[in-house]
């Protein structure tokens, strides 16, 4: 189908279900081509921790089948649905892969792309071919199937998706320390990251984002909260838990939520309830250093009302400002540049993602590389074209 | 071993050597090149010592712009380059060639900054892998891919390879531990990938870089995410009298939700030899041992020990033995870790490194030993059994050639049947020139045209390591048509 599209350099817009059409830069192509009806598990290996489906498969589906024998994704993908406007639950496994956004527990085991161990996809020339394999190890010739990843549908459609699974932990606990300033959260933060209990979640939320926590044990907050997440066996949690609050008790005594409350609140995460859809404001999504992730949050409050929460222990920044302008991006990208990091535009106004840069400019060398890497793959840009970079 | 198709070296290449020295002593300085017979001679090899090629000369260069300088020169007068570490590839990845320069990053060896708070440390690359985590140790931290080789091999060598180590089936291989890369382009362009921070924007070219083998560019820098140590580990042995068992020991282990921190599995003759050697008190008389370790405080240490421990005794183990104190663990991974060496001492052998299922093991193993009977010869399996990967040793007499073209013929028929089962040619060691022409057991025409054509962005006129990672055949119309070539005895 594809190298009969390519034949009449038709340009395709490639979706999932469509749970993500609304970020990236919009992009208007001459038919859509969706992976919904490429359904189904196709290998689930629970004891050597590998599972491959069809890349059309809900994301739901996926977690279920992994619940059924006690395990679940070794990474934690966020459905941004909600956030910018799409119902929750339509993300297809492709999709997590395509855009490799991933939640909490990146800090400790890694993103969508750490995990991925094989694709089969298609190109914009229409060939059908595969990268990776089955097996944990494998260096067999370029790493193509990473490479795909965070590519947002530009360079290929990926058809099926091989990935690694882990143990569901047996328990889980949080500790949620209130009242803190942005600098000393994240010093908090990188500190219970640099002790050897494994955390497993470290997030900062400031007074007005942890304000719109819905968890019950924690709803109405008029302080900061931050909060760290440890899985394991409970014994180990339960001695693991003693050793952090030693570590950390300069920042003072923190509250314990057990293991109901704890799924409940590190869900909110998975769908960003605390950044929810709102057409007057526009969603950015930082990339930094952890601790110069507070800089940068104080230097572009400076100029504009930015509510944010810092997850990775202050290394990723949600940023919601005011939908105006070009959505902050001038002062956003300049506090960004000047630290170290980078910045996405996820959620505006489609007129303002087609006009201000969605994904950081590249410096030049790197440009030639990617319009090269895209020629590769699709050398008629028929794929989602300028739906990273107005003219890739 | 002599059935690996190397090109026929460019005589007006060669011709123009003392040329070529001038100048690259006029750009980076003469005290910066080997350029005699007899230094040179220390390069015309890795560690896949079968074949050896004399470089047409070497490059020591000290600094990013040096490297760049190089490469401008080598892509301006179409000369082909092999980028090169600690030469310890076991396929071939670094050997050179008599028309090409070699470019080894050793001595770029500095740490440029260390950040605990943020847990990376930058480096540039022709550092030991070793000495990054021998830095970061004062402050209890560690680097994780942890290669064998790791007190020689560099981390250019590791990026370059997609290094794996001991404790990756816990911590991940060097790609899931590197976060941003500084790499010269053959035409001398500086690209930086990646930076200090988790995530990169654009597409994932670090994922492209890791494990490329020196087909893209010559990384010099990277940053590297540092870990903070486990409060202690500790490892436990498990014989079986049955390879089955010992597989089904693992999947179980797995099952009740337990990743140990390393699951190493040794076969008879794999037991028989390290513990001649090392004197590990390996027990004799088992098919299978297992070597299992976990990490924490010894409380969780020894409560994971003992739900492991549980665990084997389903399976009528024939040795359950919990390493008691430091001495103890110490001899325990003693044997293992010296069992290339020890080997080694007994025989030559031929090192592969396929990937299977786990729970083809038991099948895959008795094939081996049909493959080797059958080429007259006898192996030795040790088996990274977490992850999958299998490093059968066939044994063979290095001075009879015809046993050294059998050994040959026995490790590519192994591979093959790795990727037969649903596993891979190589989990760690790169294809190199040893696995090239069997990368058509893997993949179709179409998957390495796919490769092929990332080469082609990066490295245009196929300069870089060229001949090497993609068969000749599938690479002939890109690579540079100067290149002639014929089999070749080495
Ligand atoms: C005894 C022994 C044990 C080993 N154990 C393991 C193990 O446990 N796990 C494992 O994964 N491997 C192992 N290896 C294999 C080997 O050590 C690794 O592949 C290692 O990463 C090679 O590093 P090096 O510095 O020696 O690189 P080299 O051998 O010099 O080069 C390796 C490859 O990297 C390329 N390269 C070198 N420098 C650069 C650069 N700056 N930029 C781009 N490309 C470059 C070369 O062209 C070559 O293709 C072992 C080898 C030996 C001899």
């Amino acid at each position: 189908m594809i190298a009969r599209l390519a034949a009449q350099n038709r340009t395709v817009e490639v979706v999932g279900h469509g749970a993500l059409r609304n970020a990236g830069r919009p992009s208007a192509a001459d038919c859509v081509v969706t992976t919904s009806t490429l359904k189904g598990v196709t290998l689930y290996e629970s004891t050597e921790l590998v599972m491959s489906a069809r890349s059309g498969t809900p994301l739901y589906t996926i977690e279920s089948e992994l619940a059924q024998k006690g395990q679940m994704l070794a990474f934690e993908p966020i459905d941004l649905g909600p956030a910018i406007g799409a119902p929750a639950g339509s993300l297809s496994i492709g999709g997590v892969f395509a855009t490799n956004i991933c939640g909490p527990r990146r800090v400790q085991s890694g993103s969508a792309r750490d995990h991925l161990l094989g694709v089969r996809a298609v190109n914009g020339r229409g060939e059908l071919f595969k990268s990776g394999g089955r097996v944990m190890k494998n260096v067999t010739g370029l790493d193509v199937a990473r490479g795909l990843t965070g590519s947002w549908g530009t360079l290929a459609i990926m058809t099926e998706v091989t990935f690694k699974v882990v143990p569901l932990p047996q328990s889980i606990l949080t500790l949620v320390y209130t009242g803190l300033p942005d600098d000393l959260a994240i010093e908090l933060l990188t500190t219970a990251m640099g002790t050897p209990y494994e955390v497993s979640g470290a997030v900062h939320l400031p007074k007005a984002s942890a304000a719109r926590l819905q968890e019950p044990s924690l709803r109405g907050s008029r302080d900061s909260l931050t909060m760290i997440r440890l899985e394991n066996f409970q014994a180990s949690i339960e001695e693991r838990k003693g050793k952090l609050k030693d570590a950390l008790k300069v920042y003072g005594t923190p509250r314990e939520l057990d293991a109901e409350a704890s799924w409940r609140l590190w869900s909110e995460f998975r769908t960003l309830t605390v950044m929810p859809y709102s057409a007057d404001t526009a969603l950015w999504r930082i990339s930094t250093s952890p601790s110069k992730g507070p800089e940068i949050v104080a230097a572009i409050q400076k100029n504009l009302a930015a509510v944010a929460v810092y997850d990775w222990s202050g290394g990723l920044i949600w940023l919601e400002v005011p939908a105006q302008a070009d959505a902050g991006a001038a002062d956003i990208r300049r506090a960004v540049a000047v630290r170290g990091g980078h910045a996405t535009l996820i959620r505006a106004a489609p007129e303002v993602r087609a006009s201000v840069e969605v994904f950081e400019p590249m410096k030049p060398e790197l440009e030639r590389l990617t319009r090269g890497i895209k020629t590769a793959f699709d050398p008629q840009a028929l794929f989602n074209r300028g739906r990273m970079y107005a003219t890739i | 071993m002599t059935s690996v198709k190397l090109p026929i070296p460019d005589a007006n290449v060669i011709a123009r050597r003392g040329a070529i020295n001038d100048d690259l002593a006029r750009l980076i300085g003469r005290e910066a090149l080997v350029t005699d017979e007899e230094g040179r001679r220390a390069y015309e090899t890795d560690a896949l010592t079968a074949y050896r090629r004399m470089p047409l000369v070497v490059a020591l260069p000290r600094t990013t712009e040096d490297v760049a300088k190089v490469l401008r020169y080598c892509h301006d007068n179409n000369l082909k380059v092999v980028p090169r570490g600690a030469g310890t590839s076991l396929c071939g990845g670094a050997l050179p060639a008599e028309d090409a320069v070699v470019v080894c990053i050793s001595k770029m060896n500095r740490i440029l900054e260390v950040d605990y708070a943020n847990r990376f440390a930058r480096v540039e690359t022709g550092i030991t892998n070793l000495a990054i985590s021998a830095r970061v140790a004062e402050r209890g931290f560690f680097y994780a891919p942890d290669p064998s080789s790791q007190l020689a091999c560099t981390l250019a060598g590791n990026l370059a390879m997609n290094s794996g180590g001991a404790h990756c089936l816990k911590y991940g291989v060097t790609t899931h531990n590197v976060l941003g890369a500084k790499m010269v382009l053959m035409d001398g362009t500086v690209v930086e990938i990646g930076g200090p921070y988790l995530e990169s924007s654009g597409y994932d070219m670090l994922s492209l870089v890791i494990g490329s083998e020196g087909q893209l560019g010559i990384i010099t820098e990277a940053t590297v995410r540092i870990i903070k140590t486990a409060e202690g580990a500790r490892p436990m042995m498990l014989g079986f009298s049955a390879p089955e068992t010992a597989g089904e020991c693992v999947a179980a282990i797995i099952a009740a939700g337990i990743i140990p921190v390393a699951i190493e599995y040794m076969d008879r003759p794999a037991i028989e030899v390290c513990e001649a050697y090392a004197r590990a008190g390996y027990p004799l008389d088992v098919e299978a041992l297992l070597i299992v370790e976990v990490e924490g405080s010894d409380a969780e240490i020894e409560s994971l020990l003992a739900k492991i421990a549980a665990i084997a005794a389903r399976f009528n183990p024939k040795r359950v033995e919990i390493s008691a104190d430091a001495d103890h663990s110490a001899r325990i991974w003693a044997g293992r870790k010296a069992a290339f060496g020890a080997i080694g001492r007994l025989s030559d052998y031929y090192c592969m490194d396929g990937t299977i299922p786990l729970g083809q093991l038991p099948y895959v193993l008795s094939r081996i030993s049909q493959i080797c009977a059958e080429h007259g010869l006898k192996a030795a399996n040790i088996f990274h059994a977490g992850d999958g990967n299998l490093h059968p040793l066939i044994l063979y007499d290095a001075n009879k050639p015809e046993e050294a073209e059998k050994a040959e013929a026995a490790g590519a028929a192994i591979l093959s049947l790795c990727v037969e089962v649903g596993g891979c040619l190589t989990g760690e060691h790169g294809v190199g020139i040893e696995k090239r022409d069997l990368m058509v057991a893997q993949f179709s025409a179409t998957d390495l045209v796919v490769q092929m054509r990332i080469k082609s962005v990066f490295d245009p006129a196929w300069r870089l390591n060229s001949a090497k990672v993609f068969p000749l055949e599938a690479s002939e119309s890109l690579r540079s048509d100067t290149i002639a070539r014929s089999p070749e005895a080495a």
